[in-house]
């Protein structure tokens, strides 16, 4: 009997065993049962609508984050997208031959062709200049040189011909010589003649009239204008073009009738009656009309003749044009978007017949988005064969909305694929007894579902079973309630986006719940927000039940450091504002502490430009407990330019301002690198909120090394300046990397490592009492990632029993930085596959469960690696001991297993940052990967040892149970009916 | 319609190598040299990996996302400009492993290709850069069988308990019924063991 029972534990072991191969990995059918993707583009640059008679209507979009897209344009759907690098900005997008959408990117440098219905490219051509200019592409008009369309494009002062069926140069001209900044390119009347027109000095205004067939400089003309040229060049039709003059107060119209160059200047004041503030001419193409802004308000004006200017319409609201759009024969139609109230006003207009409008509609549009910035126009012919429109419209915060018939008909949350940063929040509580009776409503269902899911684990289950149970995993309601679970998989992701938006996300589905379009709270034109992070500021624990946590972001004014700051507080259930201050004290760096307060929010300190600190919230509760830990706030900067690092604390109330809240600084220490071979490339620290469970680790032999856990660490890497730049262009001679690892109490070096032969970008990651980095080795060619453990040598002495029986040990001494405790660091290298874009770990709530890497590679997927690949200890053969420890025998690189994908076979695109929160649960870990796309899962690196597998299947434990109890009946029966006959014998 | 397009891609292929010379690295104007090269994946491979593995959506990468560029229907890829040095292309491709390339160009012999894979340290005599293996993100799941329900916690146990219920009878049954007699009989001597006997303390109560 007991053998028996020894039997089944050892096969029950051995089970567990060989499941626990990889620490995370994934059937095809579990797709979407814990993870999401969502896909953005970026804000809207351009915007090109197709429609084709038979194919699907597309519009095609290109970004301001190098996003090249093809949209439905009936529902928002991407059909394809492509994420070009990141320093391959794209200047403009053109379709042709009714096939191809070409892109001109990186300043005038790539044209590619894709191809419109797959997004395959078709053709790429590298167009090289000379020098760095203004770039731009022109598909000329109903041309036809040899039966193909011929691409102009001028970029790094040179105009290139390019044939767009195979991106051939056909010929090129240099406008180099002239030094003459060419401003537009202007086919002349839908001929073979092109204009280039530009400035080569502030007065002088140059033509250069080229035949496109030929690529021949027929003609250069000059013409002066005392009174200087500043601002854009727009052109106005195909032969009269608009600026202003030096003073800004006068419009210069320039006009090319029969080859010759006639420049008018008009004063501007005779147009409009208010001047004052910004004058801009609007950059609208609008065939006949210009617009000139005044301090955001819009004149139209009329061009006729030979130069005479007249007024055609006056707008006093904030309004938006768009381009001027061919709408039948010789009619042009533009479009103005105005905004009054909370809906905007969307009407078109007839160029020739300015007064009368063609379309004049309404839209509701929801009051977070902000103002329209751009917006694109599109006419179709409707049934009864009248106009209709469709507008593009770009807002505020990035979103893309199409406006069709005064409704909106689909929108994209754009503003998504830039982000910031991210923190989370917990859901509400859940009240009593709603759940509960859900449950029992549900039970036949329950039932109903789990024998489905026994049929599938059968193989008995028919394809519509199989689809049915596929759709009843995905949408288990369970994970999208507005409610914390146990397990604490449920979250609440506030997500800060570059637009200046907060959106909170629920890590079930990755819905939006709120939105937020973040505004100082007095709009002054000095102030063009610009909002930096967000921090979590009040996260209650002991009233959950009637305090909502809230989050703080912080910003600035402009583009300069010293600019004043912006703080908002906002509440993360809603998404309310519940105060903010702008206009502030400049904010350098905002340092959150270790404390909070009664109502538990977190105390911050604020560092200005001046050094000094302020407190926040601003209470008196706030100063106590700062007062009574003012000699244990110690905080760091790093000046990579100078190669500085600081290390300040706090010293006493300001003097000079009469503030409470204000705190003058003194530096501690600093450490200032050699400029001339070291250069600062990377910090790392670890997580504030990290949870390290022991201090010890017990080794092979029943030995114990004490971790250094302290959280004053930082990781700080250096290359040499040479080899700053990139990995083709340094030699393994003239790099080096090296490493610290400091102590920012006391400014102490507690590791100092040099790779020779090594060189950045480096990636690194602190956790615990190690550091993973990543970088690269010029002498093997060959990525690399290094781990450094510390471990405290003080305590090591600890191990000895009587020590401990006598008491002589300094187990229970603080961890203090003073101390200065004797360290062991242990540093081991690796060779890696793949360039690395982000590095993370992941972070369970108390720390036990064994830590993975999240690494996002170049390939924008997550590979999950386990933390024992990265271990000092390593060892090309182990003992005995250490194999039973689960030390992995060293190998020269790090293994990539595909199934240990965290984003299996899904890319987020553009990836920019990689967050894990920890679960509730001990075993699992949330990410969240964002970029141009977001992704979300759950990550069990040691397995979800503390809770059934989704796939459970609770169906055979019922019968298993129900098997045992009739078993159990039948032998008894028997038994009972035995003994009666060995009665009666 | 996908072998009419992959028979227009092998046709394409073969014109290219026709034309294409034989080195990859050509002096461009200006400073900089041009890498040319070609993306290679057996079109069994393309074919059964189906939608992810579009040749499309593959990138091809210049010393860790300086430059990026896309495939063209022919699987060839170039670099403009490239400075003399030494590089590394890596390909990023869903659904294949590709082992990142170190490019040596260099100011002294242009026109030469001087390629290797860091992986295995291999060198390339052209800059055709294929797959080394195929990714499979997915477990498979193991088709149904008797076993992996036996082998199962529950099954296990049922198993267990049929042995005890069937077998454990027939192995009363050889016993030598004096045998048998001669331990019933020490039992009712002892008392029959119960629950509350088994349990510590309970010795002192009885």
């Amino acid at each position: 009997m007991v053998f028996t029972v020894k039997v089944y534990l050892l096969l029950f072991v051995t089970l567990f065993a060989s499941l626990a191969n990889y620490g995370f990995s994934l059937y095809e059918d579990q797709v979407g049962l814990m993870d999401w993707r969502q896909q953005y583009l970026g804000k809207a640059k351009h915007a090109l609508f197709h429609s084709s008679k038979s194919g699907r209507k597309r519009v095609v979009v290109s970004t301001e984050e190098n996003v090249i897209a093809s949209l439905d344009l009936r529902h928002g759907e991407i059909f394809w997208r492509h994420v070009l690098g990141p320093n391959d900005s794209i200047d403009g997008i053109e379709f042709v031959l009714g096939k191809y959408v070409v892109s001109l990117s990186s300043e005038g440098n790539f044209l590619r062709a894709w191809n419109l219905p797959d997004g395959q490219m078709v053709w790429e051509s590298f167009l090289q200049g000379t020098n760095p200019s203004k770039s731009l592409l022109l598909v000329p008009k109903s041309l036809k040189a040899n039966q193909e369309t011929v691409i102009l494009v001028f970029g790094s002062s040179c105009l290139h011909a390019v044939s767009s069926l195979d991106g051939e140069v056909i010929w090129k001209i240099d406008l180099t010589e002239n030094s003459v900044e060419i401003q537009k390119i202007i086919q002349h009347h839908e001929s073979d003649t092109i204009y280039a027109v530009g400035f080569s000095s502030p007065t002088q205004f140059d033509q250069f009239q080229i035949n496109v067939k030929s690529g021949e400089l027929v003609k250069h003309h000059t013409a002066t204008f005392s009174g200087g040229f500043s601002g854009e060049l727009v052109s106005v039709s195909d032969d009269v073009l608009v600026t202003l003059d030096a003073t800004k107060s006068n419009l210069v119209i320039i006009n090319l009738r029969n080859g010759e160059i006639g420049i008018l200047q008009t004063p501007i004041a005779h147009l409009i009656d208010e001047l004052s503030g910004l004058i801009e001419i609007v950059i609208s193409k609008l065939s006949g009309l210009f617009a000139v802004k005044v301090d955001s308000r819009l004149t139209l004006v009329r061009v006729k003749g030979e130069g005479e200017l007249e007024v055609v319409d006056k707008i006093h609201s904030q309004a938006t044009l768009s381009d001027a759009l061919l709408v039948s024969e010789g009619q042009h139609a533009a479009a103005l978007v105005q905004h009054e109230g909370s809906h905007v006003r969307l009407t078109v207009k007839l160029i020739d017949n300015w007064s009368s409008n063609f379309i004049d509609e309404n839209i509701v549009i929801d009051g977070h988005r902000g103002t329209v910035q751009k917006f694109f126009l599109h006419s179709y012919i409707r049934k009864d064969r009248s106009h209709g429109f469709r507008a593009l419209l770009v807002m505020e915060d990035h979103s893309l909305l199409l406006v069709q018939q005064g409704e909106v008909v689909w929108s994209r949350e754009d503003g998504l694929a830039s982000i910031v940063n991210v923190v989370t929040s917990e859901l509400p509580v859940e009240k009593k007894g709603v759940s509960i009776a859900k449950v029992e409503h549900n039970l036949i269902e329950w039932l109903q579902g789990h024998l489905l899911k026994l049929k599938g684990t059968l193989m008995i289950a028919s394809p519509e079973d199989v689809a049915a149970i596929q759709n009843m995993r995905l949408k288990s309601s369970d994970k999208s309630k507005m409610s914390r679970d146990h397990n604490g998989f449920r979250k609440l992701l506030i997500v800060l986006t570059k637009s200046g938006k907060l959106f909170a996300l629920h890590s079930g589905d990755g819905r939006i719940v709120w939105s937020r379009l973040l505004q100082p709270s007095h709009k002054s034109e000095a102030c063009a927000p610009r909002w930096l992070n967000i921090y979590q500021w009040q996260d209650p624990h002991h009233r959950a039940m009637d305090e909502n946590p809230s989050v703080l972001v912080v910003g600035r004014c402009g583009q300069s450091m010293d600019g004043p700051g912006l703080l908002s507080f906002v509440d993360t259930y809603t998404g309310r504002e519940i105060s903010s201050s702008s206009q502030i004290h400049s904010v350098l760096q905002v340092i959150p502490l270790p404390f909070t307060d009664s109502t538990e929010q977190r105390l911050h300190i604020l560092i200005d430009a001046q050094s000094r600190a302020h407190l926040y919230p601003q209470t008196s509760e706030a100063i106590s407990i700062l007062q009574s830990e003012f000699s244990n706030v110690y905080w760091y900067s790093v000046e990579a330019d100078s190669g500085v690092i600081k290390g300040h604390s706090l010293k006493r109330n300001c003097i000079d301002v009469v503030d409470d809240y204000c705190f003058e600084s003194k530096d501690v220490w600093s450490i200032i690198l050699p400029s001339e071979t070291e250069k600062i490339t990377a910090t790392a620290e670890r997580k504030l909120n990290e949870v390290v469970h022991t201090q010890a680790k017990v080794v092979a032999d029943q030995d114990v090394m004490y971790k250094y856990i302290s959280k004053n660490l930082l990781f700080l890497a250096t290359v040499a300046p040479k080899s700053s730049g990139e990995i083709g262009t340094t030699t393994p001679e003239d790099s080096w990397l090296v490493v610290y690892v400091i102590d920012i109490v006391n400014g102490r070096i507690l590791h100092r490592m040099t790779h020779h032969g090594s060189t950045g970008p480096v990636h690194a990651v602190f956790s615990e009492n190690w550091v993973v980095y990543h970088y690269f080795n010029l002498k093997a060619h060959r990525y690399e990632m290094s781990v450094v453990e510390i471990y405290d040598q003080s305590r090591a002495d600890n191990i000895d029993v009587w020590k401990l029986i006598i008491g002589k040990h300094n187990l229970t001494s603080p961890i203090s930085s003073y101390s200065r405790p004797e360290i062991l660091a242990k540093s081991q290298s690796y060779f890696f596959t793949h360039s690395v874009k982000a590095i993370s770990v992941t972070s369970t709530s108390k720390g036990i469960t064994s830590k993975q890497l999240l690494i996002g590679t170049i390939n924008d997927q997550i590979l999950a690696l386990d933390k024992r690949y990265l271990d000092p200890r390593r060892s090309i053969n182990p003992t005995q001991a250490e194999k039973e420890e689960g030390v992995i025998p060293l190998t020269d690189s790090l293994p990539i297993i595909p199934q240990t994908y965290a984003t299996h076979a899904l890319q987020v695109e553009g990836l920019r940052g990689v967050v894990t929160i920890p679960a509730k649960l001990e075993s699992t870990t949330l990410a969240f990967a964002y970029g141009v796309d977001l992704f979300f899962t759950r990550i069990t690196p040691s397995r979800t040892y503390d809770s059934l597998t989704e796939d459970f299947s609770y169906a055979l434990l019922l019968i298993t149970i129900v098997a045992l109890v009739i078993a159990i009946f039948a032998t008894w029966v028997f038994s009972e009916r035995k003994e009666l006959q060995d009665k009666w014998k | 319609m996908r072998s009419q397009v992959f028979i227009l891609l092998l046709s394409l292929q073969l014109f290219f190598s026709l034309l294409s010379p034989s080195h990859a690295i050509s002096p461009g104007s200006g400073d900089g040299y041009t890498i040319y090269g070609r993306v290679k994946i057996s079109r069994n491979a393309l074919k059964e990996y189906g939608l992810p593995g579009k040749i499309s959506n593959i990138k091809v990468i210049l010393n860790g996302g300086q430059r990026v560029t896309f495939l063209r229907p022919d699987g060839y890829f170039s670099f403009y400009n490239v400075p003399a040095g030494t590089h590394l292309l890596e390909v990023a491709a869903l659904g294949y492993f590709f082992s990142p390339v170190r490019v040596d160009v260099s100011a002294r012999n242009p026109g030469k290709v001087q390629a290797a894979l860091t992986e295995n340290r291999r060198a390339l005599s052209e800059l055709v850069l294929e797959p080394l293996r195929d990714e499979e993100y997915y477990e498979t799941r193991e088709p149904f069988s008797i076993m992996s329900v036996v082998k199962s916690p529950m099954g296990l146990m049922v198993g267990f308990m049929l042995i005890v219920v069937f077998l454990m009878p027939k192995l009363m049954e050889n016993i030598d019924p004096e045998e048998m007699r001669r331990a019933q009989e020490e039992m009712r001597n002892q008392g029959v063991p119960t629950l509350s006997s088994l349990l510590p303390g309970a010795g002192q109560s009885s």
